[in-house]
């Protein structure tokens, strides 16, 4: 370990390093710790509690002391005694020996503690803990991001659309269900993880993107989460290092994030895919994305990330070389559609269909609103329909259909941009 | 569940739009207060004259004491509102979140107050 030992100073910089310092562990570390001190009581509140408070020891005892060798150790060890003190004074119905089992099984960090980089990462049996099927589908993104990565409630509030007490209840209540149902940590049996892991990748998909915002439907949408479940995606990629599915679904997140840039012009205007410049993507990203693809097709599984990452693959093809690929783009849109038939993929597999044998042909694939009322409040859905429509040439029901996917907008420039597109049609 | 929708915007943009942008504004309004009935939410909703034509009254000692102006002197006023019917606060969340104001102002969400029938 780098020799962060540092002698007592003057206490405005080593207040400062302390911060520093606390916050370089809290980044990286944070979830290794809450992991480590759940796994044993199964109470990831209690965990995060102890944590927080070892957290402020740390800010008043760091600067006067001097920051230790091992920051993580001592972390987890101040943390392990407040966890066991405050089991101890709520006077829970815990057996003495229940008991002592814990404070044993926290001990294992004092041993730790000798020996530096020996903190057994549990995050990812964390992650399988947040992303269990008895915990609610819609809290688990939240979840994992408040134990993993530390966040609190009020900022996952806000990408999620809730009210900050709401998620806090809601985080609250996936904690208590965690401890009083017993379930497990551990990282689920080889035969039982393909279905168990696809919970954990959508719970980090759900956290990077909360749905797809533009009408050509070949863009993510952006949420300030994006890096937080980057870093996710990542991390599962090498705790679970030839697992194809996760290495698909970094590709995908590379592919979108790759594109960032390129999809708002420097007024702040809205940019769709097909007028994008390929020379504002990063390329470096999407190459990182590329290889991590291939790397997933020699695994020999195929499954629902690595063909959104290969559709995504399809598109920067089709945009730097010009060579249109719609053949293929449907072909991996039905592949698609045949293992996840959202209606999301249907809009988009319309859409290709569209570009390779009509507007009509288009339209007859595209998912019915009266067939499945979600659909009716979907933006996406209406956008692609008045897209359609108008290329067909029935242009007072895209006029229809473009005015309802502005009222359903919340991104003022993607809205302005179906206003364009509406405004376009005027006279014909 | 019912909940006003009061959308706070600084009333000094309108003036300073051009036409074209004035027009593309009313227009977001409009497509928003369509999707809001077409979702069978609406109930209710109005635009307000800007709060250089407010008037505020309050009885003071007994007495009556009327004051030109908005009660509040903020950067931001009240522009106008959406009385909206759904089914709980989320749902009224993501509609605030749609409404053209969330974007160039706030959208403060409130339920009302049922009064037992």
């Amino acid at each position: 370990m780098i020799g962060l030992q540092s002698n007592p100073m003057n206490s405005r910089e080593g207040d400062e390093q302390a911060r520093n310092l606390a916050e370089a562990v809290a980044r990286c570390c944070y979830g290794k710790l809450v992991a480590f001190l759940a796994a044993r009581t199964h109470d990831v509140a209690a965990a995060e509690d102890a944590l927080s408070e070892a957290f402020a020891s740390a800010l008043a005892d760091w600067p006067r002391k001097g920051c230790p060798a091992n920051p993580e150790a001592w972390l987890l060890t101040v943390a392990r005694r407040k966890m066991i003190d405050a089991f101890r004074g709520q006077r829970r119905e815990i057996a003495g020996e229940e008991l002592q089992e814990i404070a044993d099984g926290l001990g294992a960090a004092a041993l730790a503690a000798e020996i530096p980089n020996q903190i057994p990462d549990q995050r990812l049996a964390l992650m399988f803990v947040c992303a269990h099927p008895a915990i609610d589908a819609g809290i688990r993104a939240p979840l994992i991001l408040q134990v993993i990565l530390g966040l609190d409630a009020k900022a996952i509030a806000s990408a999620f659309l809730l009210s900050p007490a709401a998620m806090g209840k809601r985080l609250g209540r996936a904690k208590e269900k965690i401890r009083e149902a017993g379930i497990p940590f551990r990282v689920p049996e080889p035969e039982e993880l393909p279905s168990r892991l696809d919970a954990v990748l959508d719970a980090v998909y759900a956290a990077f993107a909360e749905g797809w915002s533009d009408p050509g439907g070949t863009d993510v949408a952006r949420r300030d989460l994006t890096e937080e479940a980057m870093f996710l995606a990542r991390l599962v990629t090498e705790l679970l290092p030839q697992e194809p599915e996760a290495l698909g679904l970094l590709a995908l997140m590379l592919h979108a994030e790759a594109r960032r840039r390129a999809r708002r012009r420097e007024d702040g205007e809205y940019v769709p895919l097909a007028e994008q410049d390929p020379a504002v993507w990063n390329s470096q990203m999407i190459d990182e994305a590329e290889t991590l693809l291939l790397r997933a097709s020699a695994l020999g599984t195929l499954g629902r990330y690595q063909l959104e990452a290969a559709l995504q693959s399809a598109h920067v093809d089709r945009c730097r070389t010009g060579r249109a690929n719609w053949a293929e783009v449907v072909r991996l849109y039905d592949a698609l559609f045949a293992l996840a038939g959202s209606p999301v993929v249907a809009i988009n597999r319309a859409l290709a269909i569209a570009e390779l044998h009509g507007a009509s042909a288009g339209l007859d694939a595209m998912p019915e609103a009266a067939a499945d009322p979600r659909l009716a409040e979907y933006q996406p859905y209406w956008a692609a329909r008045a897209e359609l429509l108008a290329k067909a040439g029935t242009y007072g029901e895209a006029r229809r259909a473009y005015e309802i996917a502005i009222g359903l907008e919340r991104d003022p420039a993607v809205r302005r941009f179906l206003q364009m597109r509406q405004s376009a049609l005027d006279g014909r | 569940m019912q909940y006003l929708l009061m959308t706070y915007v600084n009333e000094n943009g309108w003036s300073k739009m051009t036409p074209a942008e004035q027009q593309q504004g009313a227009a977001a309004y409009m497509a928003y207060g369509e999707a809001l009935k077409k979702a069978g939410a609406l109930v209710g909703s109005n635009r307000l004259q800007p709060t250089s034509t407010a008037t505020t009254v309050r009885i003071a000692n007994s007495k009556s004491q009327v004051l030109d102006g908005p009660y509040v002197d903020s950067k931001e006023q009240l522009g106008g509102y959406f009385l909206i019917d759904v089914k709980d606060l989320d749902a009224a969340i993501s509609w605030a979140a749609r409404c053209p104001a969330a974007g160039h102002g706030v959208v403060e969400v409130r339920p009302i107050w049922s009064m037992p029938a």
